[in-house]
Order: structure tokens, then C-alpha cells, then sequence
């Protein structure tokens, strides 16, 4: 469970989220959606400890303030939204940075795993600077789910956190990396995913949370929150909500952009 | 037991570039030992090394020339070449992983100036100081004044050049640049109210040389290398997780603050020894780094350790070089270092041009 009450984040003196309350349950995919500068990733921030924040933020049941970051890097990994690298490491070293010591059993096994995991088997020797956005962002992914591979550890589950995971990839990595937080969900892990895209949202997400003007302004069931009325107030733009019952949901942009009020 | 052969017999990972590392550790290790040898044989006298060795073993006497020649002016001077290059070498390591930044040396961006600074004040001013401070510290007065202005300069320049764990090279590089030029003016200014025998010292000490090395001198900057030597390895995957990012490094369970504090005195004390016993010798810190990145990759488990190996042999062999070059006049060290850095480091900067604008 994850549990984030009261959240208030300010740069400077220009607050960013104003009192945010948002729960998280494992065995969900939850995603956070939004317009651009409407917090999303300022409270991804925020409930993993990377920014400073005024309210109180628990990781199964406990205080992230008060966790060490070794503690807290066992049970949840985060996923930037790009990472460059200083040095020339290779594909297996980055994901190798996220296998903690001697904790993780088989772990030259496990770099394998990671990447094929992501699509990138055989991708090992390569240099990371030499890859493609996408290529790096799964990269990046591979580190961070060998870093919490199992998603129930001693009984607990463990966690993703992705700030945006597929806003560099093609349609078809795209649905693969979806798949990839599906299924750790199905396996009892807990996955927050900030998006872009509202239909791979609609798509593999069990909840939505809606972000306007760093307040959620809508939190449930993606059919609940992907609704006409609260994408316009948050996106100031018409969109066209469809469910047809093979796909469920689906959202078309409709018209040009809503003149500001 | 039929797991653990599995294990050393199991192919290496592809892109895992740790046993060619581990290879390359002994080759610098031969390397070193080599340099060593080489370092204690050669030098303006002609004393003889084989026969010194032949005189110890078969139990004859050798002259008295040739042990002090051996034992009071070549063992110091090619311990503290070992000293001080690995001190050099690791410490441009360490800057670099810290500063996420390959051009992070400590001659360039100020640090060392930053502890020559200290040990100007430590040679002029000393006097000054209560007898009994001067008597407690005796010759660990210059490097503890070179320490803590090698502590100072690291601040400052981390400070400066990092703002939200992002760290500006432009800014970096600029602001060590400043540093340096603030401190050569007050050493400027130092070197002025020092009296003659002082000048001397200064002179001969800002030559950048293990020329003077003398087995007091070893024993001061020792400590501080050593400790600093010791501590660095503690520092490797820590470093590895920065290269992420500080915010990264912290996701995957690096106390990401102790971290850099633990590598700014790291620096400091290997820095400021180094610079206190051997004056500045620049580029050490960022050839052999760079050298050892090209050959096995920037893992710094290993990177540091053969940064401390192949610092150590390089400036030995830099420290024959500049006493066979001219013999039987020798050639300050750091006139050998920067001719064979600096061409290295504007190959450096061609080849990564897209660093710079970061």
C-alpha cells in the first residue's frame, strides 16, 4: 500500500501540489495523468522521497522520511524520464548498477533476464551511449526492475515507480512495456506509472489519477475518470470518449484547442 | 561444491567487462614493479642497484656511497613517486565520479592550488603559530595546511558548480579557474613577505618534484595518502550508482550525501598530501583515469584500483625520465607530466567535444 496524505510541494515560493491525497494499492497498475506542469511528476517526485515535501508519504506502512535509502531502494525501483550517463558503461553494467550487493541470487543470470524482459536480449556489449532514446529508456527499465525483480518479496510486495516509461517508444514497445508493469501487478506488485497516453492508460491501468493545477481532480476506475467533462476541464481541449465492448475505452481528440476562458 | 564449478567455469556475461579489469590490474601491477626497479637503478650517481642487490645476498659489504645513495636518496624518492602518483590518480578518479564529468582533475579545476595555498601559509606563516601547535604538528604542518585547503577548494568548487545535483561543467571548469587564480595571487602575496631561506623552500617545492624526497617527507604525506588510498575503494559503488544521477544513485540505495562528503575529503587528504610533499604535478589525475576507461570500462570498483596502480608506475617512469633526460641536471617532474598530458588532454577534448556543452 502505498498511502501519500496531504501532499504540498512548493518550488520557490510557487506551490506545485496543493494538498494532494493518493493511494496506491499493490496488485494494481495505478496511472497519474495530466496536462504538462500539472504536477504529475512533481508527486511522483514527491512519493518517492526525491524532492522535498509538507504531508506524509508511507511505502507499506512505513514513513518514507524516516527510511533509509537502502531500505527504501528494497522494496520500490524508479524509472526517470531519461537518464544520461557521464561514462562509456556498457548495457549489462547499467542494469548490473541496479542489483543491490549479494542480495540478489544468480545475478549475472539476472541482467539476461532483465533485458529480454524489455526486448533487448543480446543488447548486453552494446554501449549505452550509443543507443537510441527508446533503446536507453528500456535500458533503464531493465535496471530498474532487476533491481526489484520479484514483486512479492517475504511477503510484502515491492514497487515500480515509471515517470512516463513510454513517451520515447515506438507502438510497439510501447504495448510491450505496458504489458511488462500488467504483469507485475498480476504478481502482486504495486506499479505508479505517470502517462501521457490516455488510451494505453484506459488500456492496462486498474486506476487513474487525474491531475489538474496540482490537484487531483479525478481518481478511479478508468472509465470513471476518462470521461468527456474532466478531460476538458484538465486538458482544455474536446475530446471524444468511446467504449466499444471488445476494447473498452478509447479517446479521440475532437476539436481544435478550447479558447483559455 | 559442484555449483561453485559451475560458477568459475560459467562464460563471463557479454558486456561484462570485469575480468578484463582483473587482467589488466596485473598487468599494471607487473608494470609498477617494474617501474620500481627501473626508478631505483637509474639515477645521475651510476651507483649500481645489481651490485648493491649481489652485495646483500652473497653478504659482502657494499660501499657507503652506494647505501645512501640507495637507501636515503632513491628508496624515499621512488616510495613517495608511488605515493604521490596513485594519490593523483585516484583522487582525478574519484573527482570525476563525483562531478559525473571525466575533464574533473585537481590541478585543473583549483584543488590542487587550493592545497598549495595551504602549504605556502604552513611555510611562510608557520613561525607564527604557538610553539607548541608547531612542536605537536612538527612536518605535519604542511600537510595538514594543504589538507584543509584542498578541503576548502573541493567545497567551494562543488558548491559552485552543482545546483539541484546537476553539476554545470562550464561552471566547474570556470570557477576552478577563478580558484586558482585567487589562490596564485595570494601566494603571490605570501611569497613577498617570505623571508630567504623560505624562498628557497617555495622554490624548490613549487617545481613540482619528488626530487627532494627525503624519508621525513614520506612519512608526513604517507598517513594522508594511505587513509585517503584506503577509503577510496569504499567509495567505488557508490560512484558507479552516481553516474545515474544523484537522484538515481539515491532510488537504487546510495546515501548519496554522505557519498560526496566521504569523496571531498577523500580528495582533500590525497590531494593535499600529495601537493604538500611534490608541489603540483598536473595531469596525472585525468590521463590515467581516462587511459583505464578506454581499456576496461568505468566500473569503478576496479577503475580505482587501477587508477592507484598505473598512477603510481606512470609517475615513476615520468621521474626517470626527467633525471635521465638532461642528466646529470635533472628536469622538474611536472614539465615531464605536462609534456606528455597536455597533447593527451586536447585529444581528449576533441574526441569529446559534446561534453563541453552540457
Amino acid at each position: 500500500m502505498l498511502d501519500a496524505q496531504d501532499i504540498t510541494v512548493r518550488y520557490g515560493r510557487r506551490p506545485i501540489l496543493h494538498g494532494v491525497d493518493f493511494r496506491a494499492r499493490a496488485g494494481a497498475v495505478t496511472a497519474i495523468v495530466g496536462p504538462n506542469g500539472s504536477g504529475k511528476s512533481t508527486l511522483l517526485k514527491a512519493i518517492t522521497g526525491e524532492i522535498d515535501y509538507q504531508g506524509f508519504v508511507a511505502l507499506n506502512g512505513r514513513d518514507i522520511a524516516h527510511a533509509k535509502v537502502w531500505e527504501l531502494a528494497a522494496i520500490r525501483a524508479v524509472l526517470p524520464q531519461a537518464t544520461p550517463l557521464a561514462f562509456p558503461f556498457t548495457v549489462a553494467e547499467v542494469v548490473r548498477l541496479g542489483l543491490s550487493r549479494g542480495i540478489q541470487a544468480g545475478q549475472s543470470d539476472l541482467i539476461g533476464q532483465a533485458l529480454a524482459r524489455v526486448g533487448l536480449s543480446g543488447y548486453e556489449a552494446r554501449f549505452y551511449q550509443e543507443l537510441s532514446g527508446g533503446e536507453q529508456q528500456r535500458v533503464q527499465l531493465a535496471r530498474v526492475i532487476a533491481q526489484v525483480w520479484s514483486p512479492v518479496e517475504d511477503g510484502s510486495p515491492r514497487w515500480l515507480f515509471l515517470d512516463e516509461p513510454v513517451s520515447a517508444l515506438d507502438i510497439g514497445h510501447q504495448l510491450e512495456v505496458m504489458q511488462l508493469a500488467r504483469d507485475y501487478a498480476d504478481a502482486g506488485g504495486g506499479v505508479v506509472a505517470v502517462m501521457h497516453d490516455l488510451n494505453l492508460t484506459a488500456m492496462f491501468a486498474d486506476v487513474v489519477a487525474l491531475i489538474a493545477e496540482g490537484r487531483i481532480i479525478g481518481c478511479g476506475a478508468p472509465g470513471d475518470v476518462l470521461q468527456n467533462d474532466l478531460l476538458r476541464t484538465a486538458y482544455r481541449c474536446d475530446v471524444r470518449v468511446n467504449t466499444a465492448p471488445a476494447n473498452g475505452t478509447f479517446i479521440l481528440p475532437h476539436a481544435a484547442r478550447m479558447a483559455a476562458e | 561444491m559442484a555449483m561453485l564449478a559451475q560458477d568459475m567455469t560459467a562464460p563471463a556475461t557479454p558486456g561484462d567487462r570485469s575480468g578484463r579489469a582483473q587482467a589488466l590490474s596485473a598487468v599494471l601491477l607487473g608494470l609498477l614493479g617494474f617501474a620500481t626497479v627501473l626508478s631505483l637503478a637509474v639515477g645521475a650517481s651510476g651507483a649500481s642497484l645489481w651490485d648493491a642487490m649481489l652485495g646483500l645476498l652473497s653478504g659482502s659489504e657494499i660501499s657507503a656511497r652506494d647505501r645512501i645513495v640507495l637507501v636515503d636518496i632513491r628508496l624515499p624518492r621512488t616510495v613517495m613517486g608511488i605515493l604521490v602518483g596513485a594519490a593523483l590518480a585516484v583522487s582525478g578518479a574519484v573527482m570525476q565520479g563525483l562531478f559525473r564529468n571525466p575533464l574533473a582533475d585537481p590541478a585543473l579545476v583549483g584543488v590542487s592550488a587550493g592545497a598549495g595555498f595551504g602549504a605556502i601559509v604552513a611555510i611562510v606563516l608557520g613561525g607564527l603559530l604557538p610553539v607548541s601547535v608547531a612542536a605537536t604538528l612538527g612536518a605535519y604542518l604542511v600537510p595538514v595546511a594543504a589538507f584543509v585547503g584542498a578541503w576548502a577548494a573541493m567545497l567551494v568548487l562543488y558548491g559552485i558548480s552543482t545546483r539541484r545535483g546537476r553539476t554545470s561543467i562550464a561552471t566547474m571548469l570556470l570557477a576552478g579557474i577563478a580558484l586558482a587564480a585567487l589562490m596564485g595571487a595570494a601566494q603571490g602575496v605570501l611569497i613577498y613577505v617570505a623571508d630567504d631561506a623560505q624562498l628557497r623552500t617555495l622554490t624548490f617545492w613549487g617545481m613540482g618534484s619528488v626530487a627532494g624526497a627525503t624519508w621525513g617527507k614520506v612519512l608526513a604525506a604517507a598517513p594522508f595518502i594511505a587513509v585517503s588510498l584506503a577509503a577510496a575503494p569504499f567509495l567505488a559503488r557508490g560512484l558507479n550508482g552516481l553516474a545515474l544521477g544523484e537522484a538515481a544513485a539515491a532510488h537504487i540505495g546510495i546515501p548519496v550525501q554522505r557519498l560526496k562528503n566521504a569523496s571531498v575529503l577523500m580528495v582533500a587528504g590525497a590531494v593535499g598530501a600529495a601537493v604538500a610533499v611534490s608541489g603540483g604535478i598536473g595531469f596525472v589525475g585525468i590521463v590515467v583515469p581516462h587511459l583505464l576507461r578506454l581499456l576496461a570500462g568505468p566500473d569503478h570498483r576496479f577503475l580505482l584500483v587501477n587508477s592507484a596502480l598505473l598512477g603510481a608506475a606512470l609517475l615513476l617512469c615520468a621521474d626517470v625520465i626527467s633525471r635521465v633526460v638532461i642528466a646529470p641536471a635533472e628536469l622538474p617532474i611536472g614539465i615531464v607530466t605536462a609534456t606528455l598530458g597536455g597533447p593527451f588532454f586536447l585529444w581528449i577534448l576533441l574526441r569529446q567535444r559534446g561534453i563541453l556543452e552540457m
